[in-house]
């Protein structure tokens, strides 16, 4: 070791500008790594409901002057339209569904009665005719599914009594009782909590229609209802024929009434795919950007050892001349770089946490964990040897007798 | 001198062109990388009124009854506080605004009906932002007054319903109400759609959607209350609204005030009267919080809603990192490259070249490295900026290169290369000749 170290005090400046750059690659490869698990990690979410099989339309009324009466009607015959199409096994009507990314009605809710505020806020307000939870596969943990009588006409940005039962998911419900079985369990809402409905059902997972950020991604309920002026209908479908229910979805409604808009629709799958289309392109730019900057490194390795090479030919000639194998050689500008890379990979880790820490101030991301820093110093390493590999086969193909040239 | 430098420099490249070439591309791509962040940053983050931002402001009042007081006002106002605050006409300028959708329809026009974003708003919007009109005008003070039922149009719209004629004085069915079009913009696309900005603490960083088109019917304030009644959204309610209809009573806010205030005196005794206002309507039992009030300005109110994505933010933070290693590479292969000069240099130096000479080649040579990168940058970038474009998110319309970010360009591929040829120049210059005249 002891040469290798006297013979780098002679490239002070070229060490560490190596260094530099190892160091920083070793710093950004691991938070883009980092950065690229943990949008994965959201993308692996469970949306709660059967992603394969659901379609999805909305479509806006032209009847002017309709009355609520009417529009339930409308609505029902919707319904059994598109329930009598081929491949379809439900139908009902929703406000929203998991990661939509639409806005939807949010509202604070209490456990005790009475309270001048609520003290659960933003809980996102899912609401569904009947066959809801076995037409969007929603699966429960606990509890049972919502009986005929308990859907009922409400609608939550009118002050008036909310449906008698609810479902909640398993995380609202360890929030709003720690400790102890939701079932049964009463829900305070409105003004002053003056209305109560009560705990039937908890699911395992039901996503939030956006997602803020990962914390509360759950905190919802879900009530039953009659009907939803506005809203969606969902169908549950064989997946194998659902882009031609997709396809034929409009001009069934219209057959019903054709004074319409189509305002969307869209298989349930896609829609999941594009609120993560930011997610992917943002991998793929890291995925792009960590590659890039590994060749960089690479070549700015080879550059500077092809250099040093050159420059230590007479030197590596005399040393072979004096009973150095080629193995030797090779081995000393192995170990040479395995140095300066480590060197590069001790600052770099440094830099790495600094960066997390940076990052998790601007961008309320988790701590880096440290099982990644490994995995970057492994990376490096290897990169290291490999880009060495052919200034260092060169310099061990040197001839003992370049010594007793003049260079 | 500098000629001969530039053909020593171009010899010196030819000489070795795998490394010129490596040396180029390091650059090339970090310059491609950080210019086209930095494109779509400069864009997203402009002004988007840029010949008076200076004066727009926006009130904020706490209207929450609740006795646990909120740190920040909410993001817009209710309709009463925003409705008494305009009425007062303090400022030089106001215009309350709020968007909705709703249903369109042009009669004699064979196009089937048409979900629109309207924006109820005053006549004061169209002077007071510097909205560019392409026929007709704006409505008056006296349209607000009157509730007339008229209309101004995008060009987007007008192109899509008129093919881009002079379609002032046809009339529109907007829901059940028929509406004339008075005025037609000019096509009108601030950079963020600034009026409309609220919540933007709320959205976790995802605030691509601050950029997505002006509203394509604009009608006066209370005129579109009548004719979209029920269609309006609330931003938040403190409680549940008891009329979901007509939200002009309602617990909620929803609409927002821009005013303009075109002198610092006046911005003052505007900010006097909001407290003013607040306090008063303490004393008339309406407000319990009569301190919490805000007048922000219109990029301070941009600013507190980062209206940049986070996504773009980190962009710009990664690529600027990937150009300075791309720099510290440049920097290492620039090294290598002189000192292995050595000799041809030690003669130069022996010949009566001073160390000033030799340190002007050297960095003559960096400095063209650093041309033909910024060429091959801007290639780069505008193969970036087509990428931005082909991704499905609001402001990929907006991002093109302008003359400041393609001079821009050149600017950082030269800069960022000449400081990447200091350190080995100096090194190159810094060498004894005798040295190195010993081993030639």
């Amino acid at each position: 070791m002891h040469p290798i170290l006297s013979a780098l005090k002679h490239h002070k400046t070229t060490v560490a500008l190596v260094v530099l750059e190892i160091a920083l690659t070793c710093a950004i490869v691991s938070n883009a790594l980092f950065l690229i698990g943990d949008r994965l990690s959201n993308m692996q979410l469970s949306t709660g409901v059967a992603d394969n099989g659901l379609v999805w339309v909305s479509s806006n009324s032209l009847r002017e002057g309709g009355t609520p009466g009417s529009a339930m009607s409308l609505e029902q015959a919707d319904l059994a339209a598109l329930r009598g199409m081929p491949g379809v096994t439900a139908a009902l009507k929703v406000n929203s569904l998991p990661l939509l990314n639409a806005s939807m009605w949010r509202s604070g809710i209490s456990v005790q009665p009475g309270l001048p505020k609520a003290t659960f806020n933003n809980i996102a307000m899912y609401l569904g005719t009947p066959g809801i939870v076995g037409g969007l596969g929603i699966r429960l943990e606990q509890g049972r599914d919502f009986l005929p009588q308990e859907y009922a006409d409400y609608s939550p940005s009118a002050n008036q009594a909310p449906p008698s039962a609810v479902i909640v998911t398993r995380t609202l419900a360890d929030r709003l009782w720690p400790g102890q079985s939701a079932l049964g369990q009463p829900i305070f809402m409105g003004e002053k909590g003056k209305y109560v409905t009560r705990v039937v059902g908890v699911t395992t997972h039901l996503l939030n229609p956006t997602l803020a950020g990962r914390a509360n991604s759950e905190d919802n309920l879900l009530l039953p209802v009659r009907s939803i002026p506005g809203g969606m209908y969902v169908l549950r479908t064989e997946p194998s024929v659902r882009d031609a229910i997709l396809r034929d979805i409009p001009t069934v409604l219209d057959r019903v009434d054709n004074d319409r808009i189509i305002t969307g629709s869209n298989s349930y799958a896609r829609t999941v795919s594009d609120y993560f289309h930011d997610d992917r392109a943002l991998i793929w730019l890291l995925l792009v950007v960590i590659g890039c900057l590994l060749a960089l490194t690479a070549l700015g390795v080879v550059g500077l050892s092809s250099f040093w090479v050159q420059q230590r030919t007479h030197q590596i000639g005399i040393r072979r001349a004096i009973g150095a194998t080629r193995r030797d050689i090779l081995r000393y500008f192995q170990a040479e770089n395995f140095l300066i890379v480590s060197g590069g990979i001790a600052l770099g880790l440094l830099l790495a946490v600094a960066l997390n820490l940076l990052l998790m101030k601007q961008y309320e991301l988790p701590r880096l964990p440290l099982a990644y820093l490994p995995v970057a110093a492994l990376v490096l390493w290897s990169l290291g040897q490999l880009a060495v590999l052919g200034p260092a086969l060169r310099a061990a193909a040197v001839p003992p007798v370049v010594a007793t040239r003049l260079v | 001198m500098f000629g001969y430098y530039i053909d020593l420099a171009w010899r010196s490249l030819r000489r070795n062109k795998v490394l010129t070439a490596l040396m180029v591309i390091a650059i090339a791509v970090g310059i491609g990388a950080s210019m086209t962040t930095l494109t779509v940053m400069h864009l997203l983050s402009g002004d988007p009124v840029p010949t008076r931002s200076g004066t727009l402001f926006y009130p904020q009042v706490d209207p929450d009854p609740s006795p646990t007081a909120s740190h920040q006002p909410y993001d817009v106002m209710d309709y009463r506080s925003a409705l008494d605050l305009w009425n007062a006409h303090r400022a030089d300028r106001q215009a309350m605004v709020t968007s909705s959708q709703l249903r369109l329809t042009a009669p004699q026009v064979n196009l089937p009906p048409l979900m629109a974003q309207m924006l109820s708003t005053t006549s004061d919007f169209f002077p007071m932002f510097d909205v560019p009109f392409r026929y007709g005008g704006g409505w008056t003070a006296q349209d607000d007054e009157n509730r007339a039922r008229v209309a101004v149009i995008s060009s987007d719209l007008n192109n899509k319903l008129f093919n881009g004629a002079d379609s002032v004085g046809r009339t529109l069915r907007l829901k059940d109400a028929d509406v004339r079009i008075i005025g037609v913009l000019a096509p009108w696309w601030p950079s963020p759609q600034f009026y409309d900005v609220a919540g933007g603490r709320f959205s976790n960083g995802d605030t691509a959607g601050f950029y997505s088109r002006p509203e394509d019917v604009f009608v006066p304030f209370q005129s579109s209350l009548e004719i979209n009644a029920g269609g309006f959204q609330p931003f938040t309610c403190w409680s549940m609204p008891g009329d979901p209809v007509h939200l002009q009573n309602s617990p909620c806010v929803w609409v927002a005030l821009w005013v303009q205030l075109d002198s610092a005196a006046k911005v003052g005794s505007y900010r006097r009267f909001v407290a003013d206002y607040a306090t008063q309507q303490k004393a008339l039992g309406r407000f319990v919080h009569a301190d919490n009030t805000q007048l922000r300005s219109l990029m301070g109110w941009l600013d507190f809603n980062q209206v940049v994505p986070s996504d773009v933010r980190l962009q710009t933070w990664l690529a600027f990192a990937f150009l300075l290693i791309c720099l510290f590479n440049t920097v290492g292969l620039l090294l290598a490259k002189f000192l292995r000069r050595a000799g041809e240099i030690g003669v130069r130096r022996a010949l009566g070249a001073s160390r000033a000479a030799v340190f002007a080649q050297c960095l003559v040579e960096a400095g063209l490295i650093g041309l033909l990168g910024g060429a091959g940058g801007l290639l780069l970038t505008l193969f970036g900026l087509w990428l931005v474009r082909s991704q499905p998110i609001e402001y990929a319309d907006l991002v093109h290169l302008d003359t400041t970010m393609f001079l821009a360009t050149f600017a950082l591929a030269i800069a960022a290369s000449l400081l990447a040829g200091v350190l080995p120049a100096l090194r190159a210059s810094r060498m004894t000749p005798s040295l190195q005249l010993k081993t030639l």
